[in-house]
């Protein structure tokens, strides 16, 4: 039977292999090579070697550092709040309901909930940004404005800016903590229907004991649900962390001059494709994204490492 | 964690178990008053969640009906005075929202198909024979998930751009080539996914089918294409809803040379119908728009909502 077996593995791989090596592993290795060198893109001028100079700029420049910290601030909120957000919704969802098991019985209506909270994750993040870019406009006709306006909360000569607003608010520019806002907005639901799903993959049993034991339902969730559910916390904490380094399907629909206004919305993508589309400046932004990739690869081996821990199998 | 109480009571319990009854009874009364404020409680909470998710997008969708002045006038109602479908005609033929959809369509159509088969050809050679260099193959697809494509952004520019002068086809703003860079991008998860699944099949089946006589390519694809039929469900959910959603390679690679038209798609539409409504304010344009773009995705999620959700999550925890 081993006959033909090398033609047939070399055959099944060639084209898979071939095209993700050219399009995916030879940018990602053209960018590499590319960021050691002062090459400016549109123009013929061969690029011209200039070592680590791009990245000791990168680390004296500002706008890169401002960018840095935007996205470390939605590393922390945009994990933290959608999954605490997502665990509250699951844990009602399966332990909200009446009668008096604990963690067995489901909040009535609890499947028409899971199909609602769902939808915005098949929605594109450019659907989602363009329908929030309609909710939040700043001059009294958006959905929010114009509700606020009605109730008397907000001077309609004076009415919320939203995206547009640089003002800091917590020490961070309000436009991210708008941009925040929609980013859980949209990963809520997805999270919640994981958990859930985790939280009932739970043996009913684990939850018996516990009630008869006399835990109310606030103790069961912590002490006992919680628990259990580590390992698709962990897994949630590493994806919600890939979307917050990204962001940027938002930041480009939603705020000025994509960054503003004033640079209080630049984050890593943003800064990248600024530098090399409009300051044609390929060779620096290419070191960016070495330095981003960095990044991205110590924040996955961080969190697993952190994560990991002993299986529980049921 | 197979321990459960189904051992039958011993005779010390039988005395006990005249007692239990009232406290138990007790309990459970001051449980349901307890319960009933709970679950009204979660109700709320799930209720206005609920609403928040809903309202934004119905409120786009009935906005899509209404002209531009009753958007300014009132914008917040729900019922649009008319139904004004000629919003929906000018997004299709002007905004060419209608010639981007069929963009669309024709590329992740051939898009999902070819990382379908590409995916789970590599990811049986992968996980079910033993090479020289197959984990380093194995890593080397792995690789691409944690990489954020920003990274790559540049030199695959202008890579696009240098091939569109040696072959037109896969140059900028050309189908055939955006259909390839998503097939590329979409084989580290696929690879992955599919891998797993096919480990978990047994070796019985391909066995017997070799010994019959089948070739290793019939046994792939009459036998173990069909068996892995969950794990493609999965995965094609998965890519469908990437491919049909992604927004940054279009508009980073279908950007036209000069004195050609753009072939764009549906993201790409939306964001220029954003941009243009800041100067032509055609708001009920915009609505309309977004709207198009927004339903059909619903309606097959909704359709296969149970599919989806299991696909999807399934995907991440694998």
């Amino acid at each position: 039977m081993r006959h033909g077996k090398a033609r047939f593995v070399t055959g099944f791989l060639a084209i898979p292999v071939i095209l993700y090596l050219y399009y995916v592993i030879w940018p990602f290795a053209q960018a590499a090579g590319y960021s050691f060198t002062d090459w400016g893109g549109y123009s013929d001028r061969p690029p011209g070697f200039v070592g680590l100079g791009n990245y000791s700029r990168l680390v004296k420049d500002e706008l890169f550092q401002t960018a840095f910290w935007h996205n470390v601030f939605f590393l922390i909120t945009v994990p933290l709040l959608t999954i605490a957000l997502a665990l509250f919704f699951a844990f009602l969802l399966n332990v909200g309901g009446r009668g008096n098991r604990a963690g067995v019985q489901g909040v009535w209506g609890s499947c028409l909930y899971k199909v609602i909270f769902f939808f915005p994750q098949v929605l594109s993040l450019v659907v989602i940004a363009v329908m929030w870019q309609q909710i939040y406009r700043g001059d009294g006709q958006g959905l929010i404005n114009n509700l606020l306006i009605k109730l008397g909360i907000v001077d309609p000569q004076n009415p919320v800016t939203f995206t547009a607003d640089p003002q800091p608010f917590l020490g961070i520019p309000a436009v991210l903590w708008w941009l925040l806002l929609i980013a859980i907005w949209g990963g809520v639901g997805f999270y919640m229907v994981l958990f859930s799903a985790a939280m009932q993959s739970i043996p009913k049993d684990i939850f018996e004991a516990a009630l008869l034991d006399g835990a109310g339902p606030i103790h069961t969730f912590f002490r006992v649900t919680l628990p259990l559910l580590r390992d698709t916390v962990s897994v949630a904490w590493v994806y919600l962390g890939f979307i917050a380094l990204d962001m940027y399907a938002l930041v480009y629909v939603m705020t000025p001059s994509q960054g503003g206004p004033n640079h209080t919305s630049e984050i890593f993508a943003s800064v990248l494709n600024f530098t090399a589309f409009s300051k044609g400046e390929f060779g620096y932004a290419c070191a960016m994204g070495v330095a981003l990739a960095v990044f991205a690869l110590l924040l996955a081996a961080v969190q697993l490492r952190i994560t990991r821990r002993e299986r529980i199998e049921f | 964690m197979a321990v459960t109480s189904q051992t039958p009571p011993t005779g010390a319990v039988g005395t006990e178990s005249t007692r239990l009854p009232r406290t138990g009874s007790r309990a459970t009364r001051t449980n349901r008053a307890g319960d009933a404020a709970f679950s009204g409680f979660s109700h709320a909470f799930l209720l206005i969640w609920a609403l928040m998710v809903v309202y934004p997008m119905l409120w786009v969708v009935m906005s899509s009906f209404k002209d531009d002045a009753q958007i300014i006038k009132d914008p917040l109602s729900l019922i649009p005075n008319a139904l004004h479908w000629d919003n929906f005609a000018r997004a299709w033929v002007k905004g060419h929202l209608g010639e981007y959809f069929l963009n669309t369509v024709i590329i992740v159509g051939a898009g999902v198909f070819l990382t379908m088969l590409f995916g789970s050809m590599a990811a049986y050679v992968l996980a079910r024979y033993e090479f020289w260099g197959n984990r380093v193959i194995y890593y080397l697809f792995l690789a691409g998930l944690t990489l954020p494509i920003y990274f790559a952004a540049i030199p695959l520019f202008k890579g696009v751009t240098n091939n569109g002068i040696l072959f037109p086809p896969l140059g900028p703003n050309q189908l055939p080539m955006l259909v390839l860079v998503y097939v590329a991008w979409s084989l580290s998860f696929t690879v992955f996914f599919m891998h797993s699944f096919f480990k978990t099949l047994p070796n019985t089946v391909a066995e017997a089918a070799l010994v019959d006589g089948a070739s290793h390519t019939q046994t792939f694809f009459r036998v173990m294409l069909p068996m892995a039929r969950p794990g493609l469900i999965s995965i094609g959910i998965f890519n469908v809803l990437g491919q049909w959603n992604q927004w940054y390679f279009p508009t980073l690679l279908m950007q036209p040379p000069p004195g050609q038209e753009k072939h764009a798609v549906i993201t790409q539409g939306l964001i220029e119908l954003s941009v243009n409504q800041g100067y032509k304010s055609d708001w009920s344009g915009l609505f309309a728009g977004v709207a198009m773009a927004m339903l059909p995705v619903l309606v097959v999620y909704i359709v296969f909502q149970r599919q989806v959700q299991a696909g999807l999550t399934g995907s991440i925890t694998k």
